[in-house]
């Protein structure tokens, strides 16, 4: 446990010693506020619309301006993951100081864990910034903050998936680019599987949406805690960190 | 201290190391001898539990590189052929890093780190980023990396390639320095390295295992007859190559005089002696009693190649010239 933590600790040193952090912050920072203002723009004017037809039925700021950002913000995330992954094992591997993590008496899964909790504590940071955001209707009104928790954890729930397949795939070639965008092209995978259901509705159609992350993270974003979907996230994790460890066992043999 | 025993490392399409054994004592450098792609890094990425070999055992410091490789590590420092930096740290980041993953912590680390830092002489680049190092200051750091935990054997991939005559001659010095408390294997294709650092060799050919042997055992084996490069100066006019070689050739105890070049009208020869003989004398004395100057006079290094055709006399493919990897000594 202490050489996970030496590692990570030495990860995201490296993370925020470069651009990469702040960069990714930045433009994070931008298009959540984006999105945010729009939901909330849309949200007070249908206020004032409903008030001036003398209509009174309540609006609720969860549903209106909660719900479409953080599904925006999971939407975004998938593009901020290649980012953070592609570098993990790729650079290692490229500059050669691979050589050093494996003749250091630390486990192969030690390794893995560390970078990988790095990876999902720089994502925390990055979606800490859409939680100022949110943070400004406590200010101006009483949003139910259990939803906006719940959420949040199925964002972060999200993100460790997906950093763990890109994890994996960052062990695959010593290029950063082939790393970040075999990981791109694998979180668009995952979230347009969704789509396919607009159009069919036969079983594959349904095993298809149920592999996409959309899907699953729909009822976190409503504020709804199902095992089913946190299952399918963790599980995700699992079997991208597995396939981690078994792609650095066989780097070995290779080599 | 390490023990490797018919170790075999088969890639997809090549053999890189072929049933090589053999056995290194404790406090010992040796030197591990080859050519380009001879296998010298495989087998020291076998021993540093970096790669698991395809047959074959290596125990080091008593533990199996494949059972054991937790324990290994803990015992081995590896410097790498391309010091293992990441450009963004500072040094003392790097060092600090690399203790901690070694197992080191809290005021022993600290300690360790400033040890290390003294006996590399790094002290005046702490802070400095290693992406920002010269190449002599990079190769420093990598072997304060590899001795930080103070491990019993110490693998070095060619430490003084690429480095700067005098950069050479401190880290030849450092790492004899370090003999004794630790058990050393430093590879490189330079037989001088070897025979100005190491006590014993080993040396491998294209995968194989060509010679093992101490240092001075193996320089008396391939010096029986030694080798001496003779330059000769004309005192006045021109310098006849064919009777110059005729009055060497006729000095007792040369058994072969070969002309090299000429240069500026001063001729070079290469000039073998009988074993167990010392010509020098008279050989000095010949040229200047037959009215030339003698240039120069000393033992010819042996190259790589000469010594792997000496070795490997069996296939004696005759004619090849000498590169001059060892150069003048």
């Amino acid at each position: 446990m202490r050489n996970v933590l030496v590692i990570c600790r030495k990860e995201l040193n490296s993370y925020f010693a470069s651009p990469i952090a702040y960069g990714l912050m930045a433009f994070f920072a931008a298009i959540a506020g984006y999105f945010f203002y729009v939901a909330t723009a849309i949200f007070v004017a249908r206020g004032m619309e409903s008030m001036m037809m003398g209509r009174s039925f309540p609006m609720d700021v969860n549903e209106w301006v909660v719900r479409p950002v953080l599904m925006n913000v999971s939407v975004i995330g998938l593009f901020l993951i290649p980012m953070i992954t592609m570098r993990l094992f790729a650079e290692e591997k490229r500059s050669g100081t691979i050589e050093l993590l494996a003749t250091s008496p630390v486990r192969d899964i030690e390794i893995i864990l560390g970078k990988w909790l790095a990876a999902v504590v720089l994502y925390a940071c990055i979606l800490a910034i859409s939680a100022l955001d949110i943070a400004v209707l406590f200010l101006y009104g009483e949003p139910d903050l259990k939803p906006i928790l719940v959420g949040y954890l199925g964002l972060l729930l999200q993100g460790a998936a997906l950093l763990a397949i890109g994890t994996f795939l960052s062990t695959t070639t010593r290029n950063q680019i082939i790393a970040g965008t075999a990981t791109f092209a694998v979180c668009l995978l995952l979230w347009v599987f969704d789509w396919i259901t607009a159009y069919e509705t036969s079983t594959w159609a349904k095993v298809m949406s149920y592999m996409s992350v959309v899907t699953h993270f729909e009822s976190f974003a409503k504020g709804v805690m199902d095992s089913k979907d946190a299952i399918y996230f963790i599980t995700v994790a699992f079997f991208g960190l597995f396939l981690t460890a078994r792609s650095l066992e066989s780097l070995r043999w290779r080599a | 201290m390490i023990q490797v025993e018919g170790l075999t490392k088969r890639y997809a399409r090549t053999v890189a190391v072929d049933n090589i054994s053999f056995s290194v004592e404790k406090g010992k450098i040796v030197g591990f001898l080859g050519p380009n792609g001879a296998g010298k890094t495989t087998t020291m990425r076998v021993l540093t539990c970096f790669m698991p070999p395809t047959e074959g055992t290596a125990r080091v410091a008593g533990f199996d590189v494949m059972q054991d490789p937790l324990e290994v590590k803990k015992r081995v420092g590896y410097l790498p052929e391309n010091p293992p930096l990441y450009p963004e740290m500072e040094v003392v980041e790097y060092l600090d890093f690399v203790g901690r993953i070694k197992g080191l912590q809290g005021a022993e680390l600290k300690r360790r780190m400033d040890e290390v830092s003294e006996r590399c002489a790094i002290t005046d680049v702490q802070t400095k980023l290693l992406g920002k190092l010269s190449r002599g200051y990079r190769q420093r750091v990598g072997l304060a990396q590899a001795i930080i935990h103070n491990p019993d054997v110490l693998i070095l991939d060619e430490p003084t390639a690429g480095l700067d005559p005098k950069q050479i001659n401190e880290t030849r010095k450092l790492i004899k320095g370090l003999a004794g408390d630790h058990t050393i294997i430093l590879s490189t294709h330079i037989l001088p390295e070897v025979e100005q650092t190491c006590q014993d060799v080993i040396i491998i050919n294209k995968g194989r295992l060509v010679a093992t042997d101490s240092v001075e055992n193996l320089t008396h084996r391939l010096r029986g007859a030694e080798v001496l490069a003779v330059e000769v100066a004309p005192r006045d006019g021109a310098l006849d190559s064919d009777e110059v070689s005729r009055r060497l050739a006729g000095v007792d105890g040369v058994s072969r005089v070969e002309f090299r070049e000429g240069r500026d009208g001063r001729l070079r020869f290469e000039v073998e002696t009988a074993p167990g003989r010392s010509v020098r004398g008279d050989l000095a004395r010949a040229v200047v009693e037959s009215g030339w100057d003698l240039h120069e006079l000393h033992a010819a290094a042996m190259s790589l190649e000469e010594i792997f055709l000496q070795l490997t006399a069996a296939e004696n493919e005759a004619g090849e010239e000498p590169a001059g990897e060892g150069g003048a000594a």
